[in-house]
């Protein structure tokens, strides 16, 4: 059969079906879980996440300049999704809203408090300001007003009076925790 | 129990809709307005696979006693996702731990060739979601409960009438207990009563007027809800735009060949606004869409377009001049383009006057700036349009998809998830219009989003505007006349309104002092803009409450005179104050806000408190709201120490969510007074991100608001934008007392730092 094949389509050296050259994997740790990018190496932190993962809670909040919904954490600091690529995450740390709670589902202490404090308006900036405020507590357990008010996310359904109790809630270690 | 009489006649949708026990799988109860039957054959599935709303279920009990409930109005922040399915739970005594709420997006049947609204009104943010849920979505928990209890007497062999209801159980006489679940089955066979189910007396209320967090709370912290930016489903295209900076203006030139060659990219459309259709209708300016199969590959060949556009005549357009026209307006002899309300003589009073007081505010135009930036799903087949829309007005929406598609009524299926922030913006549907537009022209599911900063340089803008205010007081520092004139480019030009009601979005005929003052007049001078214009939160309100009761301050202020006192003397004795439209304005329930407020401000000592301290209070749709603010000078810095704010909305419905939605209200409008203003020249708006529009920053902004929700029990009001005009006044004349320096111009911040 093949080989009654090979008569019928002769394929001459020529028409050699050369296959892209593979790109080097970047391998990408993204909530605990390895990745291994072989597309564009500049694609964009946000794309990767929302598109190709499908990890939808890291916002799209603009491309100049960030309202803070798309902030994950990179090695630990909060950064805008949509202004780092891909090949500048090679061998870091990505965390992102969906990586927050435990493996078993139990909340981190922040995501608990913002539901005990009911700390959202529309919900749309809400993982924003859970990883920025995340961050904060790793930094300082005991934040202060003055730390609380260096956070950079807007909302403009104005949700900050309640992030802020959430934050406090979160460092007394009073969340539910579920 | 209060019972109305009547055969059914809360359930009468229409003449021939009613609310009705729909086929449900076996063990479960479902309850709803549906055209479903059981042997109607199966529903296709949905664009997001969920076809519940399909339905027109409001309730369903399983076996399990899982209850699921329906939310028909869209949540764009405002929590009637968690509010409406409340009021239904109350009334059918569910357990509220049990309860799931999904929202049911649009529902419409066809009419012949009409529409026909399944769930009747369906609109959000603009407060009436509560007053209608409570008037028509009471009956539907109380006809579920009536079932229950129905199953539950012939269950346990007793009457219903001696059975009692609670969370989710039905208790009999002799404390046997029956669980909701375990009775669905059962009660789905129940024969509809003839006569309204009594609903619940407020004495026996478990849920309402308590504090329920949001619903999708979980959800949304997980990063697991989906917004419908977040959707994709199977076998789409994104779309992103590259727009023209005028809306009347056209493409000059286009080459998409480097476009077209980034891998990925399925298409290059162009868009083109349909002529003479209202602003919110169609496209809001020109565009060129990249189509591709990952957003990545669609940002990347629109960067690689070559395209010039040609200036509209709305490149003329100037945020400076149209004020300068405006000033001019009101400092000449113009009559007015309406007289809005002239009670008394305002020119004859001059006779009684001791003092006369006159200042001139200054407004910005501003945007939505929506945390959700624009944004449609459409999927067109021949038969059948599939949407996922962030929308306020799902209806609207749905006219946009028939007026483009000519499909018929019920051939168009639009879901509504939860949708980030509306204020307005969402009561237009322009990027609905160019989602089907481009969907017309590829075979797959379009998903069409905007960027942040093409929001902000494409909206319906609030207008600016210019107000003169004129006061005379008599002797007994009275205040016998005060004239409002108000110049705007109207917010409602270009939408369909007769010339004769342009001034109605720009004020109202019944704001305070009117029918407080004597001799009151206000009148309205229109301009004329070619940038677009739209309904924004808490408009015409916010802007009027804003003069009003800052030069109310004002004038106290210039009498040496204490302005809660004088304020207390405007008012008057609590009384029902006939406003000339056939409403009333309740003093008493405004003074209560008011006086709420200052005492827990602390107001006796406003004249020696070394910080600041301000008040302002209004009256909105048939809810009273007061603010009083307390602001410190810090070195260069103002610093808004406490804000305490008291509403009155007759009943409660849920605590703690409308305490979010005052507190919420509270921050927005002062992050709009202090610091936002949309300004264009040569037609562009020169705010291009949230750098050079800055939403106010945690910093800025109080650590707490303290919210005061006062109880009642007359018919609930809406309340997602009621704590938005008395906000920025009562900062306004916190600042005055901290600082002495009155701001009549906004953004606040520019102006204090200008004056001071």
């Amino acid at each position: 059969m093949l080989a009654a094949q090979a008569q019928v389509l002769p394929i001459a050296p020529e028409d050699t079906i050369v296959p892209d050259k593979v790109r080097a994997a970047i391998d990408v740790l993204i909530n605990g879980e390895h990745f291994r990018h072989t597309g564009d190496p500049k694609l964009p932190l946000l794309w990767y996440l929302r598109d190709v993962l499908r990890l939808t809670g890291t916002k799209i909040a603009g491309e100049l300049a960030s309202s803070g919904a798309d902030l994950v954490l990179v090695a630990g600091k909060p950064v805008p999704a949509a202004g780092v690529t891909i090949e500048q995450l090679a061998g870091r740390e990505v965390l992102t809203v969906e990586g927050l709670a435990a493996n078993d589902g139990t909340l981190h202490p922040l995501q608990q408090a913002f539901i005990d404090e009911d700390a959202i308006g529309c919900g749309y900036c809400t993982p924003g300001w859970l990883i920025s405020g995340v961050a904060l507590l790793q930094r300082k357990p005991q934040p202060t007003d003055d730390d609380i008010d260096q956070l950079p996310n807007v909302c403009r359904c104005g949700c900050q009076t309640r992030v802020r109790r959430a934050i406090k809630r979160a460092a007394a270690g009073k969340a539910n925790v579920a | 129990m209060s019972v109305v009489d009547g055969p059914l006649p809360y359930l009468r949708l229409s003449r021939r809709r009613f609310l009705q026990v729909l086929a449900g799988g076996a063990g479960v109860l479902m309850v709803g307005i549906g055209q479903a039957r059981a042997d109607a054959p199966p529903l296709p599935p949905g664009l997001l696979g969920d076809n519940f709303h399909a339905l027109g279920a409001y309730v369903r009990i399983d076996a399990e006693g899982n209850v699921l409930i329906g939310a028909r109005d869209p949540d764009t922040g405002t929590g009637v996702a968690t509010s409406l399915p409340l009021i239904i739970a109350e009334e059918m005594d569910a357990d509220w731990n049990r309860v799931s709420v999904v929202p049911l997006g649009l529902d419409v049947s066809d009419a012949n060739g009409q529409p026909r609204w399944t769930y009747g009104r369906q609109l959000g943010g603009t407060g009436t979601s509560i007053p209608a849920a409570w008037a028509d979505l009471r009956p539907v928990g109380a006809l579920v409960r009536w079932m229950l209890l129905q199953a539950a007497a012939t269950r346990l062999g007793v009457k219903a009438e001696r059975l009692r209801c609670e969370s989710g159980t039905v208790i009999a006489p002799d404390g046997r207990r029956v669980t909701y679940g375990s009775l669905a089955g059962a009660a789905s066979d129940v024969a509809l009563p003839g006569q309204v189910p009594p609903l619940k007396s407020p004495q026996q209320y478990r849920l309402i007027g308590r504090d329920a967090g949001d619903v999708d709370a979980r959800a949304m912290v997980t990063g697991q809800l989906r917004f419908a930016i977040d959707e994709r489903p199977g076998d789409f295209l994104v779309a992103v735009l590259a727009q023209c900076p005028w809306p009347d203006g056209t493409l000059a030139e286009l080459d998409s060949k480097e476009a077209l060659a980034v891998d990925g990219v399925a298409k290059v459309l162009r868009i083109t606004p349909e002529p003479g259709l209202p602003w919110g209708s169609t496209a809001i300016a020109p565009a060129v869409a990249v189509l591709a199969t990952s957003t990545w590959s669609a940002l990347q060949g629109r960067s690689k377009l070559k395209l010039t556009w040609h200036p509209g005549p709305s490149a003329s357009e100037d945020s400076g001049v149209l004020e300068q026209q405006a000033s001019k307006l009101l400092d000449g002899q113009t009559d007015p383009t309406m007289r809005v309300r002239n009670d008394g003589d305002v020119d004859a009073a001059g006779k009684h006057a001791a003092r006369r007081f006159d200042a001139t505010y200054f407004q910005p135009w501003l945007a939505h700036a929506t945390a959700e930036p624009m944004n449609c799903i459409v999927r067109l087949d021949k038969d059948q349009a599939q949407l996922v829309v962030p929308t306020q007005a799902p209806q609207q929406a749905w006219s946009v998809v028939r007026r483009l598609t000519g499909l018929a009524p019920a051939q168009i299926d639009i879901q509504v998830p939860r949708v980030g922030g509306g204020y307005g913006r969402r009561l237009d549907h322009d990027y609905v219009a160019e989602a089907v537009m481009l969907a017309k022209a590829v075979d797959k599911t379009v998903c069409l989003w905007w960027s942040r900063e093409q929001d902000l340089a494409h909206d319906y803008y609030q207008p600016g505007c210019v107000h003169r205010l004129e006061a005379i007081v008599d002797r007994k520092r009275d205040v016998i006349a005060w004239t409002q004139r108000m110049a705007s480019a109207s917010a409602t030009a270009r939408r369909g309104v007769p010339d004769a009601r342009l001034w109605a979005s720009e004020l109202r005929a019944t704001q305070m002092p009117a029918a407080l003052v004597p001799n009151y007049r206000s009148d309205w001078y229109a301009l004329s803009s070619a940038v677009p214009r739209g309904p924004m939160r808490g408009a015409p309100d916010v802007a009027n409450a804003f003069v009003v009761e800052s030069f109310i301050d004002e004038i106290a202020h210039q009498l040496r005179e204490n302005p809660l006192a004088f304020k207390q003397r405007l008012l008057g004795e609590p009384r029902q104050l006939p406003l000339g439209d056939g409403s009333t304005l309740d003093i008493g329930r405004l003074r209560n806000v008011l006086e709420l407020v200052a005492e827990r401000i602390g107001w006796k000592d406003w004249l020696h408190s070394v910080n600041g301290l301000g008040l302002a209070c209004w009256h909105l749709g048939g809810a009273y709201v007061a603010h009083a603010v307390e602001v410190a000078v810090d070195g260069e810095r103002l610093v808004i120490q406490r804000v305490v704010c008291a509403v009155d909305v007759g009943r409660v419905i849920n605590r703690l969510g409308l305490a979010d939605q005052v507190a919420g209200a509270t921050l927005d409008a002062m992050s709009n007074a202090l610091n936002l203003a949309i300004t264009f020249k040569g037609g562009r708006i020169q705010q291009q991100t949230l750098a050079d529009y800055p939403l106010a920053s945690m910093a800025q902004l109080p650590n707490d608001v303290e919210v005061i929700t006062v109880p009642g029990d007359r018919p609930p009001t809406g309340a997602s934008f009621l704590a938005m005009p008395s906000a920025a006044p009562a900062l306004a004349n916190a600042v005055f007392r901290a600082s002495a320096v009155r701001v009549r111009r906004l953004p606040l911040l520019a102006e204090w730092e200008r004056l001071r």
